[in-house]
């Protein structure tokens, strides 16, 4: 039998007789002969050694009987939180993101065939301005902890002081990106307390240790345990004073009820962009949020920013374009304010669909929604014994912590795995308070039902 | 010439389109819950009470018009060749799209205990030591988002272990042809950058490097083959000189296209080493990213690169935060999943032979496409004796000023994205041409007789103001950056 001629879906020139003739325009008598000025010594000179490849049916057979495996919702409960979280994505979001028009396009060098993702990702920035009520927000960084830590560098870059003060009670991975990010630049990083029964920043500490080599706070609103700063315009407030900038994450779902973080003076403000219409994905791709206060401080900002411009001949033709890119590497090298290139375009288009999707009212009534259920399940979860639920007296948006009386966070968290509930996620220990406390959270997927299976998942587990 | 002509909506903008009293998705509150919880807003402390929020009213049907309005005006590489040298804008296979939106994947919360996620870790084992092995380097952190971010873990590691080994060494060399990413990701890890140049055939001289190390040398970044689509002939000598003088080898993978199978950065002996899965791996580009930038490490530097790495234990597969001299995590969680997942289904489709067909191929359609170009007017910038890698510069000869832009504005009308242009910085007027593997032959037939047709119209002034097909005429760059137009929201 005569072997079968080579041939694959994705290489649509590897016929024999079409390599054939296109070596035969480039002059060489083989394919091995365009590789000859490699020297003898760094050629691989066999096969790399993994598996052949399989056809498409049998590739997707395997790897989704891979996936299978996992236990997700909707075969599970996902009250999972602590930077990503369990929201509805609209299908009208799944369809504009599965455009290939938009998701098989790069970056829109070339503006006047990418006028399209140009358009997007300006609504995009035009409606994270008026959700933080910012002046100026980029097109996208990587996620909420790379945005943090790209903030931090900028408030250094601008105040030119070294230090930076991290609320105690913000993501302890977000703090250690922003320690990843800064480290190089000789920046010292000092963690300000939070009140242990409210859960909310301690002004007393940051006053104790705002000083003039001070550049920045990072706090987060809600904060890592869910809790709605309160005070957050006198603690911005109290950071102005010392000349220092507010730099403050947020989710932006909490901003459906929370007032915009420009309203209070922050300076800079990061966040993760995921529960806008992006699914969890196992922590990405996701979408950094990264706005600032005006456009003196944009000059500074890292990352791509798209403008409104005109045709060229035409000015009554509007047209969008990249701008400021004298800030970017690709001009700038050395002298950048970031190294960041690709972004997560794709994942601010979601963004840009899902918030005129939801739009003034839809917004707003996902707002009511989760912080409704948030409050259903956590007095639900108090009324089972052996559980301080929620944990701290302040208030409260989405996430929740409570707290086991004689159980360790770790072992109920397991044990409801197990139950097909994914729930109580422990406290990391660097917040200090003991190894039985866990993290909820409900939002607008969540029914009555869900959070009764949740009850006595927990009661089970107890 | 066939005729293209791109879509024009005068698409306004979503406030402009919206209308009080719509709404295209909504979340009632449950009766249940509604009667416990009367009034959610009292929930909110009066002193962060956000009154309302300022967002269009649509309804469901209008927003996706908009949208797929918008997308009819944006050219993509399922509708036509998009050869942006230096991105490798391959096809992005379908089946990865379908396996990446299995509840599996999309619905994984990265903080659930790891023993209800082995299927997708094991995916991630799996791809880890494929790319280990398509590298020769001993380990991979998936973590990092993209290459830049790879960039800037592979220097932050160099830093590390130099600091670890007592050294303050503080400058990093970069070729004068490389990514703009290279020295701002090396500046960001707070080296000093030392520019190499390039000698007049666009190769780095071992020579040229061994003089510029000094005792203040703690490594190289370098990208083979290089932003010429050469590769460094040099590439062992240059890694044994720096390594001489005490520094490190980084390998810049944006590139890598041209070496699967063939030859791996382990083997010239780089120390570390990052990939854009955006590029050689076939995941989709996504408008300007998601992507993702994995970094592996030789033996000597493993326990530096940025956590978490999947490890595999007695209880199976786990995030690993354990390294002893890890750099820290540069991105939450785990990394860019959905796209790791699609590079491995892309591994699993072409695997081994496939994989080295891909290089061959990708440098056969480079060599083929630049041989089918008018020398004359578009001489190769450097080396025109060597064979192309995975892409060709050439620089377009005229006397005006702007012929390159010329050019690229003029190939929109056919219906074809432009190459990169002015990029390498030290090629005049330089066009990069990238085909890739994916474009049949009859594509770069067509794309090289639209480049030399534009250059002969260039000649005889015929060309005329171009692009007139696309969307928009040319776009005023200019306004669009001027303090007193600047205009970045609406």
């Amino acid at each position: 039998m005569r072997d079968a001629p080579r041939r694959h879906p994705l290489l649509p020139n590897l016929d024999e007789a079409l390599v054939a003739k296109m070596l035969e325009k480039v002059g060489a008598g083989s394919v091995d002969e365009l590789f000859s000025d490699i020297p003898q010594k760094v050629r691989l000179g066999r096969k790399l050694k993994i598996p052949e490849g399989a056809a498409e049916h049998e590739v997707r057979r395997e790897v989704q009987s891979k996936l299978a495996q996992n236990m997700t919702p909707p075969n599970s409960l996902c009250f999972l939180g602590g930077g990503v979280w369990p929201h509805y994505v609209p299908a009208a979001v799944e369809s504009i993101t599965s455009r290939q028009e938009f998701y098989t396009a790069y970056t829109p060098y070339q503006a006047e065939v990418s006028q399209g993702m140009l358009q997007s990702l300006f609504e995009y920035q035009s409606l994270m301005c008026d959700l933080l009520g910012m002046e100026v927000c980029n097109s996208s960084l990587y996620d909420w902890a790379s945005a943090a830590g790209e903030a931090v560098r900028m408030a250094g870059r601008v105040t030119g002081r070294r230090k930076a003060l991290l609320a105690g009670n913000s993501g302890t991975q977000r703090r250690s990106v922003i320690g990843t990010y800064t480290e190089p630049m000789g920046m010292s990083l000092e963690t300000v307390a939070y009140d242990k029964a409210r859960g909310t920043l301690d002004m007393g500490d940051l006053r104790r240790k705002l000083s003039p080599d001070v550049a920045c706070l990072y706090i987060e609103n809600p904060n890592f345990f869910g809790g709605i700063e309160d005070a957050i315009e006198d603690v911005v407030g109290a950071a102005h004073e010392s000349g220092a900038l507010a730099v403050v994450g947020v989710d932006p779902i909490s901003l459906s009820l929370l007032k915009e973080p420009g309203g209070y003076g922050s300076d800079i403000v990061v966040g993760e962009g995921q529960p806008l219409g992006i699914a969890m994905n196992f922590g990405g791709p996701h979408l950094g949020i990264f706005a600032v206060r005006d456009l003196k401080l944009a000059r500074s900002m890292p990352g791509r920013l798209i403008g409104m411009t005109t045709a060229a001949s035409d000015p009554s033709r509007r047209a969008f374009a990249m701008v400021l890119q004298a800030r970017e590497q690709h001009i700038r090298r050395e002298a950048a304010m970031s190294n960041v290139c690709t972004n997560q375009s794709l994942m601010a288009l979601a963004a840009a669909s899902y918030l005129s999707l939801l739009g003034k009212e839809g917004f707003r009534s996902l707002g009511e929604a989760v912080i409704s259920n948030s409050h259903y399940a956590a007095r639900r979860l108090g009324q089972v014994t052996g559980v301080v639920s929620p944990h701290f007296k302040g208030a409260y948006f989405k996430e929740f912590v409570v707290s086991y009386r004689k159980k360790k966070a770790e072992t109920v968290y397991r044990q409801m795995a197990k139950k097909g509930v994914l729930a109580g996620y422990p406290v990391p220990r660097e917040f200090g308070l003991g190894a039985e406390a866990g993290s909820y959270c409900v939002t607008e997927v969540h029914t009555p039902e869900d959070i009764e299976r949740l009850a006595s998942a927990l009661e089970g587990a107890l | 010439m066939k005729r293209f002509r791109q879509a024009v909506w005068d698409e306004p903008l979503l406030k402009e389109l919206s209308k009080p009293g719509r709404v295209g998705s909504t979340f009632p509150v449950d009766k249940r819950v509604r009667a416990r919880i009367r009034d959610p807003l009292s929930l909110v402390p009066s002193s962060v009470r956000r009154e309302s929020v300022n967002l269009p009213e649509l309804s469901e049907l209008q927003v996706l018009r908009h949208f797929n309005r918008l997308s009819q005006m944006n050219f993509s590489v399922e509708l036509g060749m998009y050869p942006l040298g230096s991105c490798t804008m391959k096809y992005n296979p379908k089946v990865s799209e379908v396996v990446a939106s299995s509840d599996g994947m999309k619905n994984a919360h990265p903080l659930q205990p790891t023993e209800t996620v082995q299927g997708l870790l094991s995916v991630f084992y799996d791809l880890e030591r494929s790319l280990s092995e398509i590298t020769g380097m001993n380990r991979f952190s998936l973590s990092t988002a993209a290459g830049a971010q790879g960039e800037l873990a592979g220097v932050l590691m160099i830093r590390k272990y130099l600091r670890d080994h007592r050294s303050a060494r503080d400058e990093i060399l970069v070729p004068d042809s490389a990514h703009g990413t290279n020295p701002a990701s090396a500046a960001m890890a707070g080296f000093k950058v030392v520019k190499v140049p390039s000698d007049e055939d666009g190769q780095v001289k071992a020579r040229t490097v061994g003089e510029l190390c000094s005792d203040r040398t703690a490594g190289m970044m370098f990208t083979v083959p290089n932003t010429l689509g050469l590769f460094e002939g040099e590439v062992s000598e240059i890694c044994e000189a720096v390594h001489q003088a005490g520094g490190l080898m980084y390998y810049d993978g944006a590139n890598m296209n041209a070496l699967l199978g063939r030859a791996r950065p382990g083997d010239m002996g780089f120390d570390v080493v990052h990939l854009n899965l955006h590029k050689t791996f076939a995941t989709p580009h996504g408008g300007g990213g998601p992507g993702a930038g994995p970094v592996g490490a030789s033996k000597r530097l493993a326990e530096y690169l940025p956590v978490p790495v999947v490890s595999k234990g007695k209880d199976g597969y786990y995030l690993d935060n354990s390294l002893e001299h890890s750099i820290g995590p540069l991105k939450g969680f785990v990394g860019n999943s959905g796209v790791l997942l699609r590079a491995y289904v892309y591994i699993r489709l072409l695997g081994a032979s496939g994989l080295a067909d891909v290089s061959s191929l990708a440098v056969l359609a480079a060599n083929y496409l630049w041989k089918s170009l008018d020398p004359e007017a578009f001489p190769a910038s450097h080396g025109k004796e060597l064979r192309r890698k995975h892409e060709a510069v050439v620089s377009v000869k005229s006397e005006l000023p702007g012929a390159a832009m010329s050019v690229a504005k003029a190939v929109l009308d056919y219906g074809m994205h432009a190459p990169t242009v002015y990029f390498p910085l030290i090629v005049h007027e330089a066009l990069m041409i990238e085909p890739t593997e994916s474009e049949p032959v009859e594509m770069l037939d067509e794309y090289a007789s639209a480049l030399n047709e534009i250059y002969a119209r260039m000649k005889d002034r015929t060309l005329g103001e171009a692009p007139r097909n696309a969307s928009v005429g040319k776009v005023d760059e200019v306004k669009a950056s001027h303090p007193l137009t600047l205009k970045t929201h609406w």
